[in-house]
């Protein structure tokens, strides 16, 4: 194949929908709420785009949202690597455009689960019926969602000192942000004694190291440089990306669950963009829960493994801290629709942008985004920047 | 309230009451060509392992290969003792029949023989489990065909 020379992906426009609670509107309504305005925000309109992705729960999910919308793209992926396939699907998509399989690739998601399943969601399974093929090891115990998160903090815990309050500060720092986004689910802020007294899901997670259970969508739009440069906003540059896995849903599978994927494709995705953990100004880091985040900040170098719980005592996750994470009040209080992957992209992009608000990161240049799926089971780093490299 | 003015009777739920219902007994794994063995041991209270017949390596869960080598792999007794990798304590679970047994304990043990199994830890207080702790297999039938392995203290 012939591919033209010297494109550069970037992304030129993004959106979230109306989140948290959307007891009347589609998912795929959703999707198309999120996608007007993620073009609006790029300036292009539905003739401008022949590619699109998306990711959902149903074979041939992203042909069937095509269809709703009414388009009929040339490039199509919906590559699904649970929380994470957002972030894996715009690093295909960067690398789309740049090989000139496509000139505008629109990337949304949609989910209205909090309306459709309501707040159980992580807290059942186990029952084993529903497990095909080998997931059916895992799933006899009476396990859940939180269960398998929970095995790995309690081992976490037992290697490296880390403790509840440690965890607690994740969950305290990102409602700090939260305060701040008045679309966010949860706006009250906590203290690390409120998240220690609230009741045990799995020990040791409490609710409040839990995400929050949402409506909600989000989307982006993914163009060449030269193709940005007659649109409105600034471009943001996807400098890198990488994705990795360790296993699928037998967390009897994970060699060490103190080590997630993100410690293999990170190192890849900084590599391929020339930057180094230290330069980063900014972290969207999934947080399905505290745990999540913990492993993760390790995980992409940004402290020694072991060294996580230290790294976000004292505000070292907050504004004005070491590496201010989770901005918009992330997952844990703004907004977990199932796969949260989108909203990083699109607060990474605000934050480059300087459209952050009061949770702006002062002359942010570089941020990461780094999406979780499964049980730790995938992992998917993006490096964006809002210099051309 | 009298019968004469009581609202219509709505229509029957699908879903009675949970203690109307009969008790919901443990989920029961289908066997497959490749773990037919594997819970087939169990029903008779044996724990086996698979062992490659090329390099040696011992691996659960069952598969038509060797995870180190891709050599064949054979059937060989375990002694059913190991050790707690980790765990927790389940306090929320709306299935059925977990539901009705909270709290209690899955963990992932390190089986002597070096695979690693999901299971409960059974026969102690759910706070007495830790991390390192030495547990042994015991056994329970879920079908005709099946048992499962679950984890006792090993005393």
């Amino acid at each position: 194949m012939s591919t033209p020379k010297g494109r550069r992906a970037v992304i030129a426009g993004v959106a979230t929908s109306d989140y948290p609670l959307l007891p009347d509107m589609t998912e795929h309504a959703v999707h198309g709420q999120a996608a007007d305005r993620a073009l609006a925000d790029a300036g292009l309109t539905f003739a401008d785009v022949d590619g699109f992705a998306t990711a959902g729960f149903f074979p041939m999910y992203a042909v069937g949202v095509a269809e709703y919308l009414g388009m009929h793209p040339v490039y199509y992926d919906e590559t699904h690597a649970g929380g994470a396939s957002f972030e894996v699907l715009v690093e295909h998509a960067a690398l789309a455009v740049e090989a000139g399989a496509a000139e505008v690739v629109l990337v949304t998601y949609g989910s209205v689960q909090l309306s459709q399943m309501g707040r159980r969601l992580g807290t059942g399974g186990g029952g084993g019926g529903f497990a095909p093929g080998p997931a059916v090891y895992d799933a006899l115990w009476g396990n859940t969602l939180v269960g398998n998160y929970a095995l790995a903090a309690r081992r976490h815990m037992h290697q490296f000192g880390t403790t509840s309050e440690q965890l607690a500060a994740i969950a305290v720092s990102t409602r700090a942000h939260a305060v701040h986004n008045p679309q966010a689910q949860e706006r009250e802020p906590i203290t690390v004694d409120d998240v220690l007294s609230s009741r045990l899901v799995a020990d040791p997670l409490h609710k409040l190291d839990c995400c929050v259970i949402s409506d909600g969508g989000a989307a982006c739009v993914v163009t060449t440089a030269e193709r940005a440069a007659d649109l409105p906003k600034a471009p943001i540059y996807v400098l890198g990306g990488a994705h990795a896995t360790t296993h699928h849903m037998n967390m009897s599978a994970m060699a060490d669950l103190t080590v997630t994927p993100a410690s293999q494709c990170g190192p890849i995705a900084f590599a391929r963009a020339g930057v180094k953990p230290d330069d980063i100004d900014v972290a969207e880091l999934y947080d399905s829960f505290t745990i999540t985040v913990l492993l993760t900040l390790e995980d992409l170098g940004f402290c020694a493994k072991g060294e996580g719980g230290a790294f976000v005592e004292d505000g070292g996750i907050g504004v004005g801290g070491r590496l201010p994470t989770n901005t918009d009040g992330g997952g844990l209080s703004a907004c977990h629709p199932g796969m949260r992957g989108m909203f990083l992209i699109v607060e990474s992009v605000r934050q480059l942008r300087g459209e952050g608000g009061p949770t702006q990161v002062p002359g942010a240049r570089l941020a990461v985004a780094h999406g979780t799926g499964g049980m730790l089971s995938t992992g998917a780093t993006l490096v964006l920047g809002n210099e051309a490299p | 309230m009298s019968e004469r003015t009581a609202p219509p009777a709505r229509p029957p739920s699908s879903t009675p009451p949970a203690d109307e219902r009969p008790p919901k007994p443990r989920p029961a794994p289908v066997p497959d060509s490749d773990s037919a063995p594997y819970w087939s041991a169990a029903h008779d209270g044996r724990l086996v392992v698979q062992r490659c017949v090329v390099c040696g390596a011992r691996q659960l869960y069952p598969r038509d290969r060797c995870l180190k080598c891709r050599g064949a792999v054979e059937w060989v007794e375990a002694t059913g003792r190991g050790t707690v990798y980790s765990f927790t304590v389940i306090r929320q679970n709306y299935t059925r029949p977990f539901r009705d047994q909270i709290p209690y304990v899955v963990a992932l043990v390190d089986l002597e023989e070096g695979p690693r199994v999901m299971t409960n830890v059974v026969g102690c207080d759910p706070d007495d489990v830790h991390i390192g702790m030495a547990v042994r297999a015991t056994f329970e039938t879920v079908s005709d065909e099946a048992g499962i392995a679950l984890f006792e203290p090993a005393t």
